[in-house]
């Protein structure tokens, strides 16, 4: 029986090791399924899914409809501007009366922590997390766990950085935690203001210095530095930023020659990342998007399978 | 009419001592106490209660309150605040100026006294703003607060920021005399934090308010108390740093007096994990290691006074985002429960336990009580320490019911409480 046993995907947190790699594996026969001439199949035909993102998204969003659609689910997406929390409808109000229409998924990107989390308790259909304030955004982790795999043929025992703005990322966290239950070592890196408090009960290590940090990592996983930051005194100036932290042909002269690039999107060219490594032979950065689709794919057909049989109160 | 309470044990504030004792009221005032089983004969018009078993203690006297009246009366009325005190065993309470409109000018001082006296309960002390509109630019006119009946003041949830106005604030409050209170915290640090930051705020990904934040205003206070010669008093200390501060303070000679909420000794930051919004305070709850340290301080008398820092919210303001979610916790009814499960574990001794609920605050603030003597006014609490429950939801007096202390075991209750003479709650069976 494929099912995650779960009602909810609301992240990596509560994922046991064993569903991680069910969701890897199940994606893995889903991959397929996008590169076939007729990109459909009719597994979740008759079932809806919402995508309500209370934040701009280009890529998660489009990942999930696309996953959605090709496996013939019916999908409706709403935002923040056109639903009614801009009349000041409540949360938990805007989500009883999407439950009222009977949706078999909410898919919810918000801006606070914790608000997928308030849904779920409030809602039959499953919810599925797709970025929560800085907490999480498990599908994205699931897509570099997949993507790792992918190309390494493992996790267990590999050297993983994740370089950036650690503090305020949903995707390191999120990342962190996934990578840690499947066994690599990681390290994460960027100035200190942007390293969060006690980082170390996160099970990771902390080399501030990015020439230092690439040192025997197998993936490099640099992530998208927020403009809207800049001013926040997080680092001085974009220039500074990418002089002093940013990744690039300097930097990665100090990385093993096989080790992987990779990067959520959208990527600052010149700031976190410069061109030459984003285009770069090393760099895995489509193949995370080819792979976003199949993993959703995998997200949605294994809650609503499990929601078939009856997981539900 | 006359009443006889009998053989209870009566903790005295002044004395540390606690007898067994038998204390006769009369109208309003303690008439005598005297050795238990003496027999009083008083004809027939003498009410009996029987405190056998019993704590009789000095009504307790709760100094940081938020009554919610006048503006937002759906979260608490300063009648159902009153009662809700009474319930909890305390016979006075000092309500905070985060009004709408704020309490501060002489209308709105007035307005709440009057409102307190119609609910005839807790006495109700005001504390006004120190600033209009609590926006820490104007001082109050704290002469004409002080003619209405405000005891002290305070900016609250909005800190005076600008540390030439609290110096100023500090200066002509002295004049007046009036005890001003500080909520320490710096607001540029703490930001958008809306837990303590730490390894759970940094596990569950909500933005933190580190511990530093209180501290560097506790000092700051410190420093303008000491360069004006005023009195300060620090509201709900926190942190183990803010303790180390205030303790040097004290030790320096200057004249700073503290005090700390029930949740600060009882709960953790863990507290918040599962996006607990009735877990949401501020200053947020902290670690074990703070824990530790505000106990201490409590023992050692760096933190004067135990005070509920009572904030009612509606499920309008809690059933939200966490960062969304309205910071406070209710607390009048738990208050005593959770001091004297600190007395049980052995952490703190009875006596001096009560008295940061009683004498204590009631020199801080400069109002009556806070001691039971022959001829003082009969405010008291008859205290059952070891009455068993659970408590829950429709235990709660207040209009709101914002505590996540629900459910949980308590040990020790309110048997009765009495204001000036007059019986104004009593335990049911």
């Amino acid at each position: 029986m494929n099912n995650l046993n779960y009602k909810d995907l609301l992240g990596i947190g509560q994922l046991s090791l064993e569903t991680i790699k069910l969701i890897l594996d199940t994606a893995e026969s889903f991959k397929e399924v996008s590169i076939r001439d007729i990109k459909k199949v009719p597994t979740l035909r008759g079932k809806s899914v919402i995508t309500f993102f209370y934040e701009p998204s280009t890529r998660t969003r489009t990942s999930f409809e696309m996953a959605a659609k090709r496996l013939s689910a019916d999908t409706i997406s709403l935002s923040a501007s056109s639903s009614s929390m801009v009349k000041g409808e409540t949360l938990i109000d805007t989500a009883k009366n999407l439950q009222a229409m009977n949706p078999d998924i909410i898919v919810i990107r918000h801006s606070s922590t914790g608000a997928p989390h308030l849904i779920a308790r409030h809602v039959r259909a499953g919810v599925v997390n797709a970025g929560d304030g800085i907490n999480e955004h498990p599908s994205q982790a699931l897509l570099d766990l997949f993507t790792i795999r992918e190309k390494k043929g493992r996790i267990e025992g590999l050297k993983v950085v994740i370089m950036g703005d650690i503090s305020h990322s949903r995707v390191a966290r999120s990342n962190i935690l996934g990578l840690r239950k499947m066994g690599a070592e990681v390290t994460i890196s960027g100035p200190p203001t942007m390293m969060p408090d006690k980082a170390e009960s996160l099970g990771v290590k902390v080399v501030n210095d990015p020439r230092e940090a690439v040192k025997d990592k197998d993936v490099i996983m640099v992530l998208r530095i927020q403009l809207e930051r800049q001013g926040k005194n997080l680092f001085p100036s974009l220039r500074e930023y990418a002089a002093y932290f940013g990744v690039n042909g300097n930097v990665l002269k100090y990385a093993k020659d096989d080790a992987i690039i990779m990067h959520p999107g959208p990527v600052n060219r010149g700031v976190e990342l410069s061109s030459e490594v984003a285009d770069g032979p090393r760099s895995v950065i489509l193949d995370q998007v080819t792979n976003g689709v199949a993993v959703r794919m995998a997200i949605l057909y294994l809650l609503i399978g499990g929601l078939r049989v009856g997981n539900v109160d | 009419m006359a009443t006889w309470i009998r053989r209870g044990r009566l903790v005295d504030t002044l004395t540390g001592g606690i007898d067994e004792c038998d204390l006769i009221i009369d109208g309003e005032r303690i008439a005598k106490i005297l050795p238990s089983g003496y027999f009083y004969d008083q004809g027939s018009d003498l009410k009996l209660i029987d405190a056998s078993d019993m704590l009789v203690i000095p009504g307790m006297i709760d100094m940081h309150v938020h009554l919610r009246e006048p503006g937002e009366e759906y979260k608490e009325t300063v009648s159902t605040g009153c009662l809700a005190a009474v319930a909890g065993g305390f016979t006075a309470i000092a309500c905070m100026p985060n009004t709408l409109p704020p309490n501060d000018c002489r209308a709105v001082t007035e307005f709440i006294l009057e409102q307190a006296r119609r609910a005839g309960s807790a006495r109700v002390y005001p504390i006004a703003a120190i600033t209009l509109a609590r926006k820490g630019k104007v001082l109050t006119e704290f002469g004409d607060l002080k003619a209405a009946g405000a005891v002290g003041v305070s900016d609250d949830g909005s800190p005076v920021s600008d540390s030439e106005v609290m110096r100023r604030a500090l200066e002509y409050a002295k004049y007046h005399g009036l005890r001003v209170i500080s909520h320490c915290e710096d607001l540029k640090l703490s930001m958008d934090g809306v837990m303590h930051e730490g390894e759970v705020s940094t596990s569950i990904g909500l933005p933190g308010i580190p511990a530093a934040a209180e501290a560097v205003m506790v000092h700051r206070d410190i420093c303008l108390s000491e360069l004006t010669g005023c009195p300060v008093h620090i509201a709900h200390v926190s942190t183990e740093a803010s303790v180390e501060l205030i303790r040097r303070g004290k030790e320096k000679g200057i004249q700073v007096t503290a005090e700390t909420a029930p949740h600060y000794f009882s709960l953790d930051h863990t507290a918040v994990i599962g996006y607990e919004t009735c877990a949401k305070v501020n200053p947020p709850l902290r670690t074990p290691k703070d824990i530790q340290a505000i106990r201490k301080g409590l023992v050692e008398g760096v933190i004067d006074v135990i005070a509920t820092d009572h904030a009612p919210h509606s499920p309008l303001e809690k059933e939200l985002e966490f960062d969304k979610a309205a910071s406070g916790m209710i607390g009048l009814q738990t208050a005593l429960p959770l001091v004297l499960s600190l007395v049980r574990e052995g952490v703190i001794g009875l006596v001096q336990a009560i008295e940061k609920l009683t004498i204590s605050p009631a020199r801080v603030l400069g109002v009556q009580g806070g001691y039971l003597k022959e001829g003082s006014i009969a405010d008291l609490t008859i205290v059952d320490p070891d009455f068993r429950y659970i408590f829950s939801k429709d235990q709660i007096v207040s209009k709101s019911k914002n505590s996540p202390f629900i459910g949980r075991e308590m040990t020790g209750n309110v048997y009765l409480t009495m204001t000036g003479g007059r019986v104004v709650w009593e335990r049911k069976a």
